[in-house]
């Protein structure tokens, strides 16, 4: 008994393993990120991340650990007071047409249908008008909406509301997207369907993705890669490769076995910041004039 | 159904209460008609055509002062909460001329346009511009700001932004304001009718007075009342309620 629980536990560090990318092969690469709030919260510090091409990389942290912030900073919507972030080595300068955020809300346009959702942002991105109309009904059918077409946010259910939104980021189809929380507001079986849902969509298109979670199970559930970050200052403590087949299911006995134990370190980290936080806080001597946080506007 | 029962009893307790105290005979009956004679020269006015062309008069200017004040007004709201300068030196200028009555522009629009019809157009237009403006500026600063940040990560910015998010999202709040903004150009025409001849409802109130036809004076009074509620209830709040319902704001689904 006690030779099988050990076995697993075995099994399932041997399926989840430190990742090691480098610079030179990534997607995307974050380098020595700092980030100050204009508050003087330190949302990062020293954040080296690099993602492969067709990576689903899952940011994992309590909240206020810096994933929203690393997240927007990648989006190009929080300009980083330090260090860089670049996209097929080219350094981004604010949003591109590259990748694409998704909120915890589905932040659909509510005056228009979900079909408009979506031409309406295939028109921004140039489509022409004859394709438009085609693509929309196309990725509708891709999240199972078929028959909503013509229907108002407000008349649809969270889930639903949440696969407009994916449809409509998958229509413009960038090449990284860039999730955070996505599923965070919905009900606990709706939000497995999110999963299941974006891991197929997932699987057949090998996006990069970076996804953002504070629930352990969420991210080993998606991710082929876990990043666990810690707070105050936010950083990145480990990271993560999971070697578990796709498609992924909820109750796998070895997935629920990494979840143990990510959960494990990740209270590990929490318990480290808790009592590091007990201390007087390290005060950092700038070396040179801070630099006020920038985060673009709205265009 | 019960609301517009109480509604009833409302208004027919009032028009008992007006013909109890005509009764009790404390004022003259010239100074103070019974409602059935009121009535009756609501009908006649009505039959000889006099306050139907008067009411078309009133309408007609209406519509163009207020025309003129939406194209105005929502694009100067637009500016004000879009671009710095005019948040920083129109806007106080605009509240501060906001704080006039807009009658006060009365003499000035004689001077200026003369009796004309520009002279009250000119009014109107003063009385209600401002506040539309106010109104849009108000609703565009209130707009969601995930649907902008959804708006820069799709990549819709310039004119797609401003007229494809930014106008529809701020949508209800600006018909709320224009709504607003027709009750000021409403009372700002009246009053400038009132004071020269002009041919509208404003001038039949007047030629009232000055023939000490009281009668003549309440009933073109309950029709001010009656096309201003009209226009109030069945354009603005048809037009809202159906804004509301499909942008989602209203409970009912
Ligand atoms: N706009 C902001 N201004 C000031 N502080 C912020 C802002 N956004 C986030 N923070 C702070 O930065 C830290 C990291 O926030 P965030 O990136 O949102 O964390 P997470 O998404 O992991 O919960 C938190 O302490 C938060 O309070
Ligand atoms: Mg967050």
């Amino acid at each position: 008994m006690l030779r099988a629980l050990l076995g697993r536990w075995r099994s399932s560090l041997r399926l989840l393993q430190p990742a090691h990318v480098g610079a030179e092969r990534a997607k995307i690469s974050v380098a020595r990120l700092d980030h100050e709030y204009a508050n003087k919260v330190v949302a990062l510090q020293n954040v080296d991340l690099n993602v492969r091409s067709g990576e689903f990389v899952c940011l994992l942290g309590p909240s206020g650990c810096g994933k929203s912030t690393l997240l927007y900073a990648l989006a190009g919507h929080v300009v980083p007071t330090g260090g860089s972030v670049s996209i097929d080595r080219q350094p981004i300068h604010g949003p591109g047409p590259d990748r694409l955020l998704m909120f915890q809300e589905a932040a659909l346009f509510p005056w228009l249908t979900v079909r408009g959702n979506i031409t309406f942002a295939l028109a921004a991105r140039g489509v022409p008008r004859a394709e438009r109309r085609e693509r929309a009904d196309t990725y509708i059918q891709r999240v199972h909406l078929g028959g909503f077409e013509d229907t108002l946010p407000h008349q649809l259910s969270g889930g639903m509301k949440m696969r407009a939104s994916l449809a409509r980021a998958l229509a413009v189809d960038p090449a990284v997207l860039l999730m955070d929380e996505p599923f965070g507001s919905l009900d606990a079986q709706t939000r497995i369907h999110m999963q299941e849902l974006l891991q197929s969509i997932w699987v057949r298109t090998g996006k990069t993705v970076v996804f953002v979670t504070h629930d352990v199970h969420e991210a080993l559930m998606l991710g082929t890669r876990v990043v666990l970050m810690a707070p105050r200052p936010g950083r990145v403590v480990r990271d993560l490769e999971v070697h578990l087949p796709m498609p992924r299911q909820p109750e796998d006995a070895a997935l629920n076995e990494m979840v143990r134990h990510v959960g494990r370190l990740l209270r590990e980290v929490e318990g480290r910041a808790h009592t590091r936080s007990l201390q007087p806080a390290p005060t950092r001597a700038p070396a040179q004039p801070v630099l006020r946080p920038q985060v673009i506007p709205g265009p | 159904m019960k609301h517009h029962a109480q509604k009833l009893l409302v208004l027919a307790l009032l028009i008992g209460l007006w013909e109890l105290v005509a009764r009790m005979g404390v004022w003259s009956p010239h100074l103070l008609p019974r409602p059935l004679t009121v009535a009756q020269s609501l009908v006649a006015m009505v039959a000889d055509g006099r306050l139907v062309g008067a009411a078309g008069r009133s309408l007609g200017r209406l519509l163009r002062a207020y025309l003129m004040s939406v194209t105005l007004g929502v694009p100067l709201g637009l500016l004000i909460s879009r671009i710095p300068f005019f948040r920083n030196a129109v806007k106080p200028v605009v509240m501060g001329l906001q704080a006039l009555p807009s009658i006060c522009w009365l003499p000035l629009a004689l001077l200026w346009f003369g009796l004309t019809d520009g002279a009250i157009l000119f009014v109107v237009v003063m009385g209600s511009v401002l506040g539309i403006a106010i109104a849009t500026e108000d609703s565009v600063n209130g707009v969601d700001p995930q649907l902008t940040r959804v708006a820069s990560t799709l990549g819709v910015r310039g004119l797609r932004f401003h007229f494809g998010v930014l106008l529809p999202a701020a949508l209800p709040g600006i018909v709320t304001g224009l709504k607003l903004g027709w009750s000021f150009a409403w009372r700002a025409l009246l009053a400038g009718e009132l004071l020269f001849v002009s041919g509208g409802l404003g001038q039949l109130l007047t030629v009232g007075r000055e023939l000490m036809d009281v009668p003549q004076v309440m009933a073109v009074m309950v029709a001010i009342v009656i096309i201003g509620t009209a226009v109030d209830r069945v354009l603005f709040q048809t037009v809202e309620v159906r804004l509301r319902r499909r942008w989602g704001l209203t409970a009912t689904t």
